[in-house]
């Protein structure tokens, strides 16, 4: 067990932050919780694919002679695109905090549902 | 310029998003008009590209010149080609709603054009990566645009898709992980050539793969029980934007998980793991049963209409599921049939909204005098759904349970047979609603300026000032007519697909 965490540690990092991302996804009531949340979680995939990437003794990938194993930058772009993608979520989410925060004065959810049904 | 086509595809609607929004700086109204004139070019290219794959076969187009399995590459069959198609045709015919329903400003037209390019992006590319990126320029365009409303109810409803729908799109992303963990690859055909003889098919790695990114698509699909963001999304977005994201952004999400199971994991992958199979099978029949029982239940319209999507979706996804050519291509054909069925439905429920005020199943009473042509329409389109011939919903529906009979998957028959009763159940009873009923909301305000028995299209007509345009009323009656005559195209079709699609399961 204690061997697998000195191994695998960038895994059970990852694992962490999925699941700490998704519980506060689902649990918490307040609204700027939840989109931090989803930050969260979406870190937490970041990391597997930066972590997918590592080789032991790799070299960056720039052909020479003997370079020796190389890492495949495939998942670090793959990532890179990845990122721009939940900053703009993460925009979007936060304009839509401000719009909803200035109409009903509040982001608590249970606060929301009560104003909604009434 | 031709061998370019479906590059041209994607990055038409991509530059013209970008011009409303520059424009916006001189003219407070040229939106419109900038996302007409490009919708127009995009039917123009997908015509031209479906003609190209039906005469000449599939089309692939590697970006950039980059050689394919390291590049991206665009691959279009008769089915992608049918999708684009159908994506260009019906955001033109939402425009012609949005003339006159609005939202006007000009940032609504770029998020729009950028949801066009989103979901052709999603339906011409070969790339598992690529379809992620795609995937998410489509869900931030539809939050944006579900956003648009002017009550803050649509923030709201906005703020839960986003949350749900990103969490849909990150497991499908994790899952692309666990496949290039597998295989090393991204490209759809490598991956179909490597998963089984690289990494087996019943390894906890690709396994792992298929349930996140087909758990992933499900979200986006809205398959019960992950179906939670869109009562919400369709019913407090614009009218323009619920009938064009319930036409559209579900079924191009269903189309990729067509894509995954046929070009990326293959028949033979549903034949050597059936309990994937099953899964999804299950998941499907669920999904048909749960979804109608919960739109029986529904007092608003537009909420029934979105409880109806997630289980015609059910539907299409068993279809896919079931595998056989003729399931296939049923689920196909019902695949998009859907989507001019719903988007044409919930145009009929905006312009019943604007000009009686009714939204609920009580206020649609006796409206079949007050609005006769949109009525009439809505009818047309509803039995339409139930799948009554020679409308195109009965054929896809026939299509499915004959390959679910030849594949003898009979719990799966019974469950068919009965949605199409459950559909019953909830149209039927808004039929009647509008033609058999009493009246509850009464004509009188807006009894002085349109005499209630005057021909609905010579009061329409005259237009200016009035709740609804004749282009509303024509985009109903147009997706009426459409989904009646879209019949005839059905042979064709079939033959483009069983020409085009992969090896599919025969039994």
């Amino acid at each position: 067990m204690l061997e697998l965490l000195d191994s695998h540690y960038n895994y059970v990092a990852v694992m962490l932050l999925l699941g700490i991302g998704l519980y506060m996804l689902i649990e918490s009531r307040n609204l700027v919780k939840k989109v931090i949340g989803m930050n969260v979680f979406q870190t937490g995939i970041f990391l597997f694919f930066i972590t997918l990437a590592f080789r032991a003794g790799g070299s960056p990938p720039i052909i020479e002679d003997g370079g020796g194993p190389y890492v495949s930058p495939l998942p670090h772009v793959l990532i890179l695109t990845a990122i721009v993608v939940g900053v703009s979520l993460t925009a979007v989410a936060l304009a839509l905090l401000i719009r909803i925060y200035t109409e009903y004065g509040t982001l608590d959810e249970d606060k929301l549902k009560q104003l909604y049904y009434d | 310029m031709i061998d370019h086509l479906p590059v041209l595809l994607v990055v038409l609607p991509i530059l013209g998003g970008a011009v409303p929004l520059v424009v916006s700086l001189l003219h407070e109204r040229a939106g419109w008009a900038v996302a007409t004139l490009t919708v127009a070019g995009q039917v123009v290219l997908a015509g031209l590209l479906a003609w190209t794959v039906e005469t000449s076969g599939t089309v692939s187009y590697e970006v950039g010149g980059f050689a394919a399995p390291y590049g991206i590459e665009l691959v279009v069959d008769g089915l992608s080609a049918a999708v684009a198609l159908l994506v260009a045709v019906v955001a033109l015919g939402v425009l012609a709603y949005a003339r006159h329903a609005g939202p006007r400003s000009n940032s609504f037209y770029s998020l729009y054009l950028l949801l066009v390019a989103g979901l052709t992006g999603m339906s011409v590319t070969g790339d598992v990566f690529n379809l992620y990126v795609f995937l998410e320029i489509t869900g931030l365009a539809a939050y944006g645009l579900v956003a648009s409303g002017r009550d803050a109810k649509s923030a709201v409803a906005a703020l839960k898709y986003l949350v749900i729908g990103t969490v849909g799109a990150s497991l499908y992303l994790l899952g692309v992980g666990y496949l290039l963990a597998a295989t090393g690859t991204l490209n759809m055909a490598d991956l179909a050539g490597k998963l089984g003889s690289m990494a087996a098919y019943d390894s906890t790695l690709v396994l792992t793969a298929f349930g996140l990114m087909v758990g992933g698509l499900t979200v986006k699909v809205a398959l019960f029980p992950l179906h939670t963001w869109q009562p919400d999304a369709y019913a407090n977005a614009p009218d323009t934007v619920s009938a064009f994201i319930s036409a559209l952004v579900s079924t191009v999400s269903a189309y990729a998980l067509a894509r995954l199971l046929f070009s990326v994991f293959t028949a033979e992958f549903l034949a050597a793991v059936p309990v994937a199979r099953w899964a999804l099978l299950g998941l499907a029949c669920v999904s048909v049963v749960a979804g109608s029982a919960l739109a029986v239940s529904q007092s608003s319209v537009q909420r029934m209409l979105a409880y109806s999507s997630v289980s015609q979706f059910g539907l299409v996804v068993a279809g896919f599921t079931i595998g056989t050519p003729m399931a296939v291509v049923g689920a196909s054909v019902h695949l998009l049939g859907h989507a001019v069925m719903k988007g044409g439905l919930f145009a009929a429920t905006g312009v019943i909204e604007r000009e009686t005020g009714a939204t609920t199943l009580n206020g649609y009473a006796g409206m079949g005098s007050r609005v006769p042509v949109t009525a009439g329409a809505f009818s047309v389109l509803a039995l339409a759904m139930v799948g009554v011939p020679p409308a195109i919903g009965f054929v896809g529906k026939w299509y499915i349970v004959f390959g679910a009979v030849n594949a003898e998957i009979w719990p799966v028959v019974v469950v068919l047979l009965a949605s199409t009763l459950l559909t019953l159940a909830y149209f039927a009873r808004l039929v009647e609603r509008l033609y058999f009923a009493e009246a509850t909301i009464h004509t009188e305000e807006r009894a002085d300026d349109a005499p209630a028995d005057a021909p609905a299209d010579a009061t329409v007509a005259d237009g200016s000032g009035r709740a609804v345009s004749t282009g509303m009323v024509a985009v109903v009656v147009a997706a009426a007519v459409l989904a009646v005559a879209l019949t005839a195209t059905v042979p064709a079709f079939e033959q483009l697909l069983n020409q085009t699609l992969p090896q599919l399961i025969t039994q």
